[in-house]
């Protein structure tokens, strides 16, 4: 343990534009949960969210995936083991994050070229040269994937098993570890005999359907077992073009997604919310000149308007090489442009449905009080208006979320996506597509980016339904 | 009526000017027309004249917005602002930077664009609405509970991978219809098949949905309760009375897309090779002609602000209430 | 829930495919069954069709099947040999002092070479409205207005053609035009140096057209200026004089840029109102060849067709050893061409027009890494095979060496990479090693690349194989072939350029290399990890600036650029052609040139201007040899690899033979339309039990709904409207 603390203090940590903006958002979620906790009209819909079923086990779900993209979204630069001549410190120029620590071994186990889920051989056959001299045309051995195998034949298939077992089992002993405590702390906190307690989560009797929450923590915690136990020893997604592992991609990829899907809200809000309570409130000219800006935007078709942008940033980029020093700050930074370009596409929807609940309330009865008391503006807009459209704000983020990581792909598709540099799901169909048309097909990068989105997406709609239930069950967006 | 639709009309200009600005800022100060020029002259032996050249023959050589070496009103219309920006209001979209008549391929482009759009919207329509009934029909039922699900399932899959999965399967394994590719007339159907059908496949997850909320809350009326009330089959109350409302705001929903057809998809168009308006969008987006974007940019804009103007009038037609104010 | 979508598409297959057994997949309409057709694709629009700009394969690939220049290349004997065209012979030159006095070739007073060119009498133009003369003889459509335009689209638009014989005339028209202040010429540049009075005349030219367009004109007539390097003899030749000796003349004379104008046709095409409806000499050729463009929608397809008018042509009764044995002799002596429609269809991606060709709906195709594996075999000795499904398909495979390379560049003036000294000169060698392009071509290529020794391509003079031809700064000659020197002697040179262990030995600072590529695509990524690992093994840290190709353009034009990668294709069969991309005065920052690398060494310019009038010979290799070794020391490039081109051919697809500079092929090549028919219905049988199946599933899950349904149906109103 001191000696990953002290190789942790030899690192330089990098602050990517996008991992502040991250930061930035959790403080605030957190912020945000604990008024909630602390305001009971607020808490209760919060209640509603989780006291369904499917809420629940899509909260559990994304938060697991949040934790991969939190652990990929801290960063810093390795020391070079070349020092200077007066003993200075010298970083590498690649900029790496925890999760790149953590899978330190996927991301440096590159075979050759492409090998299917769990082989032990390349994907394509290779000229070798045989100990005798002679030269067979043959699928040669992995340099890593089920190295450790004497005979790959036979042993392959009862040694995926065995781990798979010692994995699920690892899994299971974890999971009630975790479950147990659990349960301890709703009954501590619920004051309750444990006994008591344990019975009414496993009847699925409690308020909260912690069963539910525990039965997908459960899954989560198999299946990172499970992995964890493989991982290391076989490649279980495969690997790509260049023999990089796919499982690994598919991971970095989390962050990316979960970027686009959260960032794009948090720049586009601040405008939105302004502006549109602001065209509500003060009506007349200020009404207009928001409504002209926001319908000449929204009337640019959304991927033109990305197009073009992302074009203009990228001989930004090209023209001011000297104020990014890696390559990871220039994807960062395409990155974050897609994101405000796309929020910039997207908030018009937002503010347009703000304009019209702030119109309602400023003719209710308390606003139109405060104005008849002198109070400013402001103060009327920040503590009467904001805190009572905040129920649609948040519908909408949590609504947008799915359709920008589905948007992330299409948008990589057409060439104005992230940095093709970077790891994305997007990016992965995109080459998937070539892949497909192999023969013998490589289906397994479509395959990872497929099930990781899915269950992304599929978790985050679930999430929103709930969410759009609690807080409004009569609002209805339209398309 | 026609003093509303006048007054809508008037309204549009500020816009289209807003959005013409924009495109213009957008479009030059991103790529000089130098750039422009060497990438369409190519590789091999370019020399600085031929650029100038390239430049003066589409007009790039002009000074973008004031041109003091001209006199009266030239000093204003001889600028690259007047000839490529201005000029489109008139819908003369000039030539491409590769030099094709932008016109005349957008007039042609339109059809392909047409041909898959059209189906899209119609069959997608019908899938959607009779999903949803049938949802609706069996609502709080384990059929409602399971395809509200597979609805959100198929919400949750990206588009490239119905598009994939589907030219897989149906063109390259099973034999049923050509991979990518385009013809006209009758000829065209067999090519239009897989597109429309996996399109309207993608759709039907969050249309069904959406729809289904609609007739739900059209369910929860007073004068449907008081429908059934009346003894009336649950076949009846669907069909006469819940689809009957609700097909209104679905309807006026579509309007607002009507002229974006023109449009076409751009992924979809890319994807199975249709030489509509989507895949020259996304062609020039990938060679960088901006002429080509540029235009496509400002009709985009005028067609959408046409679909509003129909909405509106659509509006007023179905439903008496709405003044026309 | 796809019920919808599965009926929709049954019952529309069932319209589309009515009832007959043709294949319901087949993308081209059912009139083209069975006929002598070929099919093939282009990927995007050719930009330019007119012979005096265009200057890229994909445009060649149609242009050469109509215009005709007075030479072309032998399509079936190697290396490479001309044999005239519409010439009658080939022109030999004269050589003459700057007092015009007639000397021999090596007389060093030798000022100019004179190329007279004599052509056939008889040939005619395809039928054309340029030609298009009235019952009084004068043209019908030379003199347009825009009322007369209004109807017109498309060059089949007009209803009256014509044609007329080919004079010599027309040839000197053309070189005339590649001076047209209004094309820019890509080969103007070069040509000013050689053509007598070429330079003079474009300047003339500029100010003569400048007065044309403030006059409101627009039809500059070549006709009336004189060019002092090209003259009419006769109404059957011309004569081409050149400063001092180019016997790289001849390669030129079979390229399109030298093909035969019609002034009627330049005169047509430039009135006012055509180049706004895109009927212009880039859209629309007009050429003697055995083909003509009739169809040209680049959204959709291009049609070639035979012409009428051809002035027939046999097929080559003598190759080299062993084209009998492959059959390329069997149709000796019939008259060329062979086929009567060549339909170019828009094919933008890889993967469908793979599947198409594996279809039978493309004639030919190439392999891309993708369908590598599916399509080809490699023995244990390298030997390429097709696999056995390919070979059940009647497949047959061709591969030739491209004269082509792919190298990576270090520009020259960059203070780390370029200059001359030792050390950056060992820097650069280090990396040669490192940079191991074997394993490049083997996974990106799967193997279809020779790794290049040197600038000069096999199939071109000055080329030498085996062992005197390594690159001995980067590979060893062992057991019988070239082996990459080891990662360790890479460290060492490294270590004595004074950057052991990538760290620079007086700085302290670690050795950061800037990579500038243009990368868009999912697949650079992957090569640019590549290319990050090979510079690691040196511990280089690689930083890639990637960036758009415009961008990209200007980086190494202003000398910005790092390290990059560039490639570069033949334009005729000669070391010249390559070497001249090293060549000092060509540079690219100071000169605008070709030489991207801005490499300029003295002794190796001084060899190139005495190596590039030679003709082919000992002393000219013993030149080149040297010249190659000062350049493979200097390393200004990684000399990277030559391509190898795998090509793809249907059973029935005949004479096919790969020939790296003709482009005038189509004529030669011929097809069995009544196999192809067959063997198209054979592999494209529909299979439907699979949506059978589908549409079964949906009805078993749908049978208790149905039940379910019933039971609603007769208990009306009863339940209540829930919220689901």
């Amino acid at each position: 343990m001191p000696e990953t603390l002290t190789y942790l203090a030899t690192l330089k940590p990098v602050l990517l534009r996008t991992d502040a903006l991250v930061f930035l958002l959790v403080i605030a979620i957190g912020g945000f949960v604990f008024y909630v906790r602390r305001h009971v009209h607020l808490r209760e819909p919060w209640q509603r969210v989780f006291a369904r079923r499917s809420g629940m086990a899509a909260a559990v779900v994304l938060s697991a995936f949040v934790a991969v993209g939190l652990l990929d979204s801290v960063h810093f630069r390795e020391p070079l083991e070349q020092r200077g001549n007066d003993g200075e410190v010298f970083y590498s120029v690649e900029v790496l994050s925890l999760l790149d620590l953590a899978l330190r071994p996927l991301k440096e186990r590159s075979e050759k070229t492409y090998s299917a889920p769990f082989a032990t051989h390349l994907y394509a056959k290779e000229t070798l040269e045989l100990p005798d001299g002679s030269k067979v045309r043959d699928y040669p051995r992995l340099l890593y994937g089920g190295a450790h195998l004497g005979d790959p034949e036979h042993e392959r298939w009862p040694d995926i098993l065995q781990r798979s077992s010692q994995g699920l089992i690892n899994g299971t002993v974890a999971w009630l570890i975790f479950a147990l405590l659990w349960v301890g702390l709703l009954a501590h906190h619920g004051s309750r005999p444990y006994g008591w307690m344990l019975r009414q989560v496993v009847a699925g009797r409690t308020a909260l359907p912690w069963r539910t929450m525990l039965v997908t923590a459960g899954m989560i915690f198999l299946a990172v077992a499970w992995a964890m136990e493989l991982a290391p020893h076989y490649h279980i997604f495969g690997t790509d073009k260049v023999g990089q592992d796919v499982f690994y991609q598919t991971l970095k990829s989390v962050r990316t997604a979960l970027v686009i899907g959260t960032l794009t809200t948090l720049v586009m809000l601040p405008f939105a919310l302004v502006l549109g309570i602001m065209a509500g409130y003060f009506r007349g000219w200020v009404d207009d000149g928001i409504q002209y800006l926001y319908t000449t935007l929204n009337s640019i078709p959304g991927v033109l308007l990305i197009a073009s942008a992302v074009l203009m940033l990228q001989v930004y980029i090209d023209t001011h090489p000297e104020l990014f020093e890696t390559a990871a700050e220039r994807a960062d930074l395409r990155l974050l442009f897609l994101c405000i370009i796309l929020g910039v596409t997207s908030w018009t929807t937002l503010c347009r449905l703000l304009r019209g609940e702030a119109m309602k309330l400023q003719g209710v009865e308390y606003v139109q009080a405060a104005v008849a008391f002198g109070v400013r503006d402001r103060r009327i807009m920040s503590r009467h208006i904001l805190p009572n459209v905040m129920h649609i704000v948040l519908i909408t983020v949590v609504l947008d979320f799915s359709g920008l990581v589905l948007a992330e792909a299409i948008l990589s598709y057409v060439g104005v996506g992230v940095d093709p540099s970077m790891h994305s799901w997007g990016n992965m169909i995109n080459s998937a597509r070539l892949e497909m048309a192999r023969e013998p097909m490589v289906w397994w990068s479509l395959l990872a980016a497929f099930v990781f989105m899915f269950v992304l997406v599929l978790a985050a709609n679930l999430l929103a339904d709930a969410v759009r239930d609690a807080f409004d069950p009569r609002l209805r967006r339209g398309r | 009526m026609l003093a509303y639709i006048v007054r809508r009309l008037l309204y549009a200009v500020p816009i289209l000017i807003g959005v013409n600005l924009l495109t213009f800022l957008l479009f030059f100060v991103v790529n000089t027309p130098d750039d422009m020029a060497r990438m369409h002259l190519g590789m091999k032996h370019v020399t600085p004249e031929a650029i100038e050249q390239w430049k003066a023959d589409r007009g790039y050589d002009k000074p973008l917005l004031y041109n003091a070496q001209e006199t009266g009103m030239g000093r204003l219309t001889e600028t690259i602002f007047f000839e490529k920006s201005v000029r489109l209001f008139a819908f003369q979209f000039g030539r491409s930077d590769a030099g094709r008549d932008i016109g005349h391929d957008i007039a042609q482009r339109m059809w392909p664009s047409l041909a898959i759009a059209v189906p899209i919207l119609v069959f997608g329509l019908l899938a959607n609405i009779t999903v949803a009934l049938l949802l609706v029909f069996f609502r709080a039922t384990y059929v409602d509970a399971i395809g509200v699900v597979v609805l959100v399932a198929l919400m949750s899959i990206s588009a490239l991978f119905y598009i994939i999965a589907g030219q897989y399967v149906i063109g390259k394994l099973l034999h049923l219809v050509p991979i990518s590719g385009y013809d006209g007339g009758w000829q065209a159907l067999k090519f239009i098949v897989l597109p429309v059908a996996v399109a309207v496949l993608y759709g039907i997850g969050s249309g069904s949905r959406w729809y289904r909320t609609l007739f739900l809350e059209e369910a929860g009326k007073d004068y449907v309760r008081t429908a059934r009330a009346k003894g009336l089959g649950e076949r009846v109350v669907l069909l006469r009375h819940i689809l009957k409302n609700a097909l209104i705001p679905i309807l006026t929903g579509v309007v607002v897309l009507l002229p974006l057809l023109f449009m076409g998809s751009l992924v979809l168009e890319s994807f199975f090779g249709i030489p509509g308006l989507g895949s020259y969008t996304i062609d020039a987006i990938r060679a960088q002609d901006f002429a080509i974007v540029r235009s496509m940019v400002f009709l985009g804009s005028v067609l959408y602000i046409i679909g509003l103007l129909l909405t509106d009038i659509s509006y007023t037609l179905v439903d008496p209430r709405v003044r026309l104010s | 829930m796809p019920r919808a979508g599965v009926n929709l598409l049954l019952g529309l297959l069932l319209l589309v495919a009515g009832c007959d057994d043709r294949p319901w997949n087949n993308p081209y309409p059912a009139a083209e069954d069975g006929q002598n057709i070929l099919y093939a694709s282009f990927r995007e629009r050719p930009k330019h069709l007119d012979p005096a700009r265009s200057y890229s394969s994909n445009e060649y690939q149609f242009i050469g099947q109509i215009y005709e220049p007075p030479l072309q290349y032998h399509y079936l004997k190697r290396p490479y040999t001309l044999v005239p065209l519409t010439a009658e012979a080939l022109p030999e030159p004269r050589f003459f002092d700057a007092e015009g006095r007639e000397v021999s070739g090596d007389d060093p007073a030798l000022a100019y070479s004179v190329y007279e060119i004599r052509i056939r009498p008889g040939i005619r133009y395809q039928p054309h409205p340029a030609f298009a003369r009235g019952a009084d003889g004068r043209f019908l459509y030379h003199d347009l207005g825009p009322e007369d335009l209004e109807d017109l689209y498309t060059l089949a638009d007009f209803p009256e053609t014509g044609s007329r014989e080919l004079v010599a005339a027309d040839y000197v028209y053309q070189i005339k035009r590649l001076a047209h202040p209004r094309l820019f010429s890509p080969i103007l540049g070069i040509m000013s140096d050689y053509i007598v009075g070429l330079k003079a005349f474009a300047r003339r030219l500029d100010q003569a057209d400048r007065e044309l367009r403030a006059a409101g004109g627009h039809y500059l007539d070549l006709t009336r200026y004189h060019l002092e390097g090209v003259e009419v003899v006769d109404r059957y030749t011309y004569r081409i004089k050149v400063h001092g000796r180019y016997p790289q003349l001849r390669y030129w004379l079979a390229m399109p840029f030298f093909a035969p104008m019609p002034p009627e046709a330049d005169r047509f095409y430039s009135q006012p109102g055509m180049a706004e409806k895109n009927i212009t000499l880039d859209w629309y050729p007009v050429g003697t060849g055995p083909f003509m463009l009739t169809v040209n929608d680049p959204n959709r397809r291009m049609v070639l067709e035979r012409n009428p008018n051809f002035h027939g042509e046999r097929y080559p009764a003598e190759g080299e050893p062993g084209d009998a044995e492959a059959g390329l002799l069997e149709d000796a002596g019939r008259p060329l061409p062979f086929i009567d429609k060549a339909v170019y269809s828009l094919e933008k991606e890889d993967i469908p027009y793979w599947n198409k060709f594996l279809q039978g709906y493309y004639d030919t195709s190439g392999i891309t890494s993708d369908s590598f594996d599916q399509a080809i075999r490699v023995g244990g000795e390298g030997e390429v095979t097709l696999t056995e499904a390919m070979q059940a398909k009647g497949i047959r495979l061709q591969t030739a060496v491209n004269t082509s390379i792919f190298y990576l560049g270090f520009n020259m003036l960059d203070p780390v990479v370029g200059g001359y000294g030792e050390r950056q000169r060992k820097l650069r060698q280090a990396i040669s090693i490192a940079l191991d392009y074997e394993e490049y071509i083997s996974i990106f290529a799967n193997g279809r690349g020779i790794p290049a020794q040197g600038p000069i391509p096999p199939g071109i003079f000055g080329h030498v194989p085996g062992k005197k031809g390594i690159n001995p700064y980067v590979y060893d000659w062992r057991d019988g072939r070239a082996v990459r020197k080891s990662t360790a002697e890479a460290r060492r040179l490294l270590a004595e350029a004074g950057y052991a262990d990538g760290v620079d030995q007086e700085t302290g600072r670690p050795l950061v290399l800037y990579f500038d590529v243009t990368a868009m695509g999912p697949d650079d990524k992957a090569r640019l990890e590549w290319y990050r690992k090979q510079f690691q093994k040196l511990d280089i840290q690689l930083i890639v600036r990637s960036t758009d190709y415009n961008r990209f353009q200007d980086k190494i034009r202003n000398g910005n650029a790092q390290i990059f990668i560039w490639g570069w294709n033949a334009d005729y069969p000669d070391p010249e052609n390559f070497l001249f991309l090293l060549y000092g005065p060509n540079g690219k920052v100071r000169h605008h040139g070709e030489n991207a690398a801005n490499y300029a060494n003295p002794e190796f310019d001084r060899l190139f201007e005495t190596m590039k009038t030679m003709d082919n010979g000992p002393v000219r290799q013993a030149i080149i040899d040297e010249m190659v070794d000062i350049v493979r020391r200097d390393a200004p490039w990684i000399w990277g690899f030559h391509p190898k081109g795998f090509a793809l051919y249907h059973g029935w697809y005949y004479n096919a033979k790969p020939n790296l500079m003709a482009n005038n092929t189509l004529k030669y090549r011929r097809i069995d339309p009544h196999l192809r028919k067959l063997r198209r219905a054979e592999w494209n049988r529909p299979i439907l039990w699979p949506l059978g199946v589908a549409a079964g599933v949906l009805i078993l899950l749908l049978v208790p709904a149905w039940f379910s349904y019933l039971r609603r149906i007769r208990r009306p109103g009863l339940t209540a409207a829930g919220e689901g």
